[in-house]
């Protein structure tokens, strides 16, 4: 149990509890969101930056009033940025919006069918943030030399996709997450395609240091109870990480009860 | 009138009389930061600005920066994932 205390998931120096990281976007309105994110029980928490609507009214709520980043550490997202130049400002302009927070998710996209990261243009803007002060946490694909190389600039985080972004697929490829875990000494944290519990679970059974997601939870029937379902996938795929696995016995059963003493036969 | 392309939409902003008129950086300086968001009724909300590339710390809001044609962008934080 004393292990289990003392497991703490560390980005960039700072310590979280919960290595479920969720996104924001998708749900139906802003207590839906709250009552989600408390039920995940995450404490990083993304958002995205946009441009304000003009002529919206003006007293509308603000996320940072629901989320206030006294309580959550917010994470400002790059969704939807297509270019290094669009990223890099972006970020900049949350790290205005959020009094100087550098941490951030670094995302570009090359594609807007699949939501692929563009790979060239992530390591060239994370390279810039870096300079720049930024924490950058990456989303990358699951190539393992491109989540190394992420890393070798300074990336606090690399977060490979497990499918594509919104698909709900799960894990299409555990054994590239695989490599990229075992070459990593920063966290990796699978970032888009978890579709269910289940699908977290396995993520963290592979080594993961956590799980980010957004859709699976926003896009549920009831986004509350899969929030509660996720933390719960979350914490049990961990601890059965460090538990350590029984090893795999191909066709070969081995019975749980004791061989001897059973009954009689009436027979013989 | 100071004209200025905000969020990628032209906007036209009267220039009220006040302490704005001591422009002292551009010569042709008008209107400041805080200003423009009164007039957008943004004043006192969670939002970041870049002007024509550069980000404009609240620290400037109050400086009469901003001139015909600039390009503005303000944001704010919605939900994301």
């Amino acid at each position: 149990m004393a292990d289990k205390l003392m497991d703490n998931l560390v980005i960039a120096g700072k310590t979280y509890s919960s290595r479920l990281l969720v996104g924001t976007g998708k749900y139906k309105d802003f207590d839906e969101t709250r009552a989600a994110v408390d039920a995940s029980g995450a404490e990083i928490v993304t958002v995205a930056i946009r441009r304000t609507n003009l002529g919206q009214n003006p007293d509308e709520p603000n996320l940072l009033d629901v989320l206030p980043p006294s309580q959550y550490t917010l994470l400002p997202n790059t969704a939807g940025c297509y270019t290094l130049e669009d990223a890099v400002r972006t970020l900049r302009l949350a790290r205005e919006l959020l009094d100087g927070h550098t941490l951030v998710k670094l995302e570009v996209l090359g594609d807007p069918r699949t939501l692929y990261p563009n790979m060239v243009e992530t390591l060239k803007a994370a390279e810039i943030l870096i300079k720049e002060g930024f924490q950058v946490m990456v989303y990358t694909s699951d190539d393992p030399i491109a989540a190394k190389q992420l890393e070798e600039i300074g990336c606090v985080a690399v977060m490979p996709l497990a499918s594509l972004i919104g698909s709900g697929m799960g894990i299409l490829n555990p054994w590239n997450l695989q490599i990229i875990i075992e070459n990593a000494t920063v966290p990796v944290i699978v970032d888009a395609g978890v579709g269910t519990a289940s699908d977290a679970a396995i993520a963290m059974e592979l080594g993961c240091d956590g799980v980010l997601m957004n859709t699976a939870i926003a896009a549920a029937q009831n986004p509350v109870l899969m929030a509660s379902a996720m933390k719960k996938a979350v914490e049990a795929g961990r601890e059965a990480y460090l538990a350590g696995r029984m090893a795999k016995k191909l066709y070969s059963a081995s019975p749980s009860s004791p061989v001897a003493g059973t009954i009689g036969q009436l027979k013989t | 009138m100071i004209q200025l392309i905000v969020n990628g939409q032209p906007q036209h902003v009267p220039i009220s009389h006040g302490a704005e008129t001591r422009a002292q950086s551009a010569a042709d300086a008008t209107l400041n930061i805080a200003q423009l968001l009164e007039h957008m009724g943004l004043q006192g909300k969670r939002i970041a600005v870049e002007r024509n590339g550069e980000i404009v710390p609240r620290s400037k809001f109050d400086e009469p920066i901003l001139v015909n044609g600039d390009r503005l962008e303000i944001v704010v934080a919605v939900g994301g994932g």
